[in-house]
């Protein structure tokens, strides 16, 4: 039926500013309830952002290095019987590979006596791996040249007598300088050394060996021997890798593919992915778990003011007020309490990231789309808490309320 | 011209259990610009009387017209605008709003009216001038002494101009000096038109309406 008078309005305006009041008429008690909302929603935080930034940090070191190298391995029993792994162009036919680098054969030429002086006498001289490498291989290996040169195919083809060392071996052999061409002594073959190694950021072992043209080892101590399989490093554009080690054994060895091992890098997206999963899974079921607490305290602040302010209820019927604009009144509050959680969760979670990103080194992503629908989270938090009470509060009779 | 209130065998029964009759079928009419005290002992459905006459409860049986309109018929939306728009409450309680201003707590009484704020404010200004509180505006509630907290309640129950204000003991918290204050300013209302109708221990009081009426048992009887 139509109404005898206009009927009972509130606008949004007025809503909203009576709400505000209500909350802040106890700031102490509104920042205490919010505060299950703020951990909840700045764990939320945390946890998407430090998952997004330990997920940068797994795949930006197994992208550059480790997802771009293919290892390919000699696995017969006998070499000597099987003749060579790898033909005389291998790096040759592994380079027409489309998104292949660099690539190169090496082996471990076993350990031998090391010495910066000719001595007929060896024993008590220190035994040093050697480490038989085409250039290829060793350009592939990323060696920080600190001083000299790599070796290069001049050298290899024709059996040079040169070496690389490691800069700390270098020093225990006390060869600093290069420019009066010093040599090491190799199980008494004086090798001259032509690079001194700083770093090598794949296969930092090579550091601690004395690396020699592959067919100077060769030359000097014949083919791999048993049980030290020459191998290739193929170092292959990003993303390559998968698709280059599908197609290396059957370019090498087109006639026995399968004498070779080939070992691709895991898939970087995967294994971000999965590491990134399991990660997320776990902490967003905490940081759920501290939504709910957080809701629950809304939930509970809310209805123990419902009840404080039954008077006020009845005292806003008597104005005309209908229940719908208490229950509004109630839920605006909570979800008021909760989405002033969810600002200041978002800001503790966003510079949790940050600091202790910084205190890791590492750089920090926190992705937009966690950070800016964090403060909704802590408002839809505030509305489901409050969902209850405002209906409680709805529900509550004028006369009652005004009985004291 | 209408009668405000036309009551015809009104009760109220509160379910319980056990029901209590605290109501007993009531008929009253109250024109315009009439001072009606209602009294009697304490419990004898006073206040019962006094909710349903202001729309915050409803009869049990039988049928009341407020300035005409048969509020039986209304839905509870209906009644909460007749309620905010045509009854002005007073409360023994004073009821008003810890941490809001004199000002704000009057302003208050036209939040559901659809009034914009500036004329609230104006409207708000005006009332409290009208009960001699001008000067205390910004004041909050736990600053004012009883008189002038229940001063600040008739201003809030003014500004809707309403055609009924309900007081339910009005001076029942304040002592003899203050309440003659508060007792004074219902006077001068009803000087100039105001229907009111008063719930009232105090034979004194009582003594200044045009009419008393009693309740007994939740028997209404008219004294005169
Ligand atoms: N909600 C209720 N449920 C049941 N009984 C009630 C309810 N409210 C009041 N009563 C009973 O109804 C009767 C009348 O109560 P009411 O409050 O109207 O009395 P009153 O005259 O206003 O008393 P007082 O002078 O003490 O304020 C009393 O017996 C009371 O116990
Ligand atoms: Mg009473």
């Amino acid at each position: 039926m139509k109404s005898p008078v206009a009927p009972s309005k509130l606008t949004l305006r007025d809503l909203a500013s009576e709400a505000l009041a209500g909350v802040l008429q106890r700031p102490g008690r509104a920042a205490l309830t919010a505060l299950g909302t703020v951990v909840g929603v700045a764990t939320f935080v945390i946890v998407l952002g430090l998952t997004a930034t330990v997920g940068g940090q797994i795949s930006s070191r197994f992208t550059v290095l480790g997802a771009t190298e293919v290892q390919v391995e000699d696995t017969s029993a006998d070499p000597g019987l099987d003749g060579p792994a790898f033909p005389e162009d291998a790096a040759g036919r592994v380079r027409a590979i489309h998104g292949v680098v660099q690539a190169g054969v090496y082996w471990s030429a076993g350990e031998r006596t090391v010495n910066s002086r000719p001595l007929a006498d060896t024993a008590g001289t220190d035994a040093y791996p050697v480490v038989a490498a085409s250039p290829g291989a060793v350009t592939a290996m990323h060696p920080a040249v600190a001083t000299g040169r790599l070796f290069d195919d001049f050298h290899n083809r024709s059996a040079e007598p040169v070496a690389l060392l490691g800069e700390a071996m270098a020093k225990r052999l006390g060869i600093t300088r290069l420019d009066s061409h010093p040599a090491v002594f190799v199980a008494g073959v004086p090798l001259t050394v032509i690079g001194i190694l700083g770093d090598a950021q794949r296969h930092g072992d090579l550091l601690l060996s004395v690396v020699v043209p592959e067919r100077t080892v060769e030359r000097l101590w014949g083919p791999p021997a048993q049980g030290e399989p020459s191998k290739m490093i193929v170092e292959t554009q990003i993303g390559a890798a998968q698709v280059v080690a599908s197609q290396v054994a059957v370019a090498l060895r087109p006639d026995a593919p399968d004498r070779l091992k080939v070992t691709a890098p895991p898939d970087p997206r995967s294994l971000r992915d999965s590491v990134a999963t399991d990660l997320n899974s776990l902490f967003l079921a905490l940081a759920l778990t501290c939504l709910g607490v957080g809701m629950v305290g809304i939930a509970n602040t809310t209805f123990v003011a419902v009840l404080e302010r039954t008077g006020e209820i009845g005292l806003r019927r008597s104005f005309g007020a209908r229940g719908s604009h208490i229950a509004a009144q109630f839920l605006l509050e909570s979800a008021i309490l909760g989405t002033m959680g969810g600002l200041i969760g978002t800001c503790v979670g966003t510079l949790s990231v940050v600091a202790i990103a910084a205190t890791r080194h590492w750089t920090a992503v926190v992705e937009p789309w966690t950070v800016l629908p964090a403060p909704l989270l802590g408002t839809v938090t505030g509305i489901l808490a409050g969902l209850y009470p405002a209906m409680r509060a709805a529900r509550i009779q004028p006369v009652q309320a005004l009985q004291r | 011209m209408t009668a405000v209130i036309e009551l015809d065998a009104v009760s109220r029964v509160y379910p319980g259990p056990p029901p209590v009759a605290a109501l007993h079928p009531a008929d009253l009419t109250v024109e315009p610009g009439q001072y009606v005290a209602v009294v009697g002992p304490s419990g004898s459905g006073k206040s019962t009387f006094l909710n349903l006459i202001g729309l915050l409860d409803v009869p049990s049986t039988g049928h009341y017209r407020l300035d005409g309109i048969d509020v039986g018929d209304l839905t509870e939306n209906h009644r909460a605008a007749l309620r905010g728009r045509r009854i002005g409450f007073v409360f023994q309680a004073f009821h008003l709003l810890p941490h809001r201003t004199a000002l704000e707590n009057v302003m208050l009484g036209m939040l559901y009216q659809g009034v914009p704020r500036p004329e609230r404010q104006q409207r708000a200004l005006n009332a409290l001038t009208e009960v001699r509180l001008d000067h205390r505006l910004q004041a909050l509630p736990s600053q004012m002494s009883g008189g002038e907290r229940q001063r600040v309640a008739i201003a809030r129950a003014l500004v809707n101009e309403p055609s009924l204000l309900l007081c339910d003991e009005p001076t029942g918290n304040l002592d003899t000096a203050t309440a003659e204050t508060v007792l004074e300013l219902f006077h001068g209302l009803h000087a100039r038109g105001m229907t009111l109708l008063m719930v009232t221990h105090n034979d004194d009081v009582a003594g200044r309406a045009d009419r008393v009426v009693t309740i007994r048992d939740g028997l209404l009887e008219e004294q005169r």
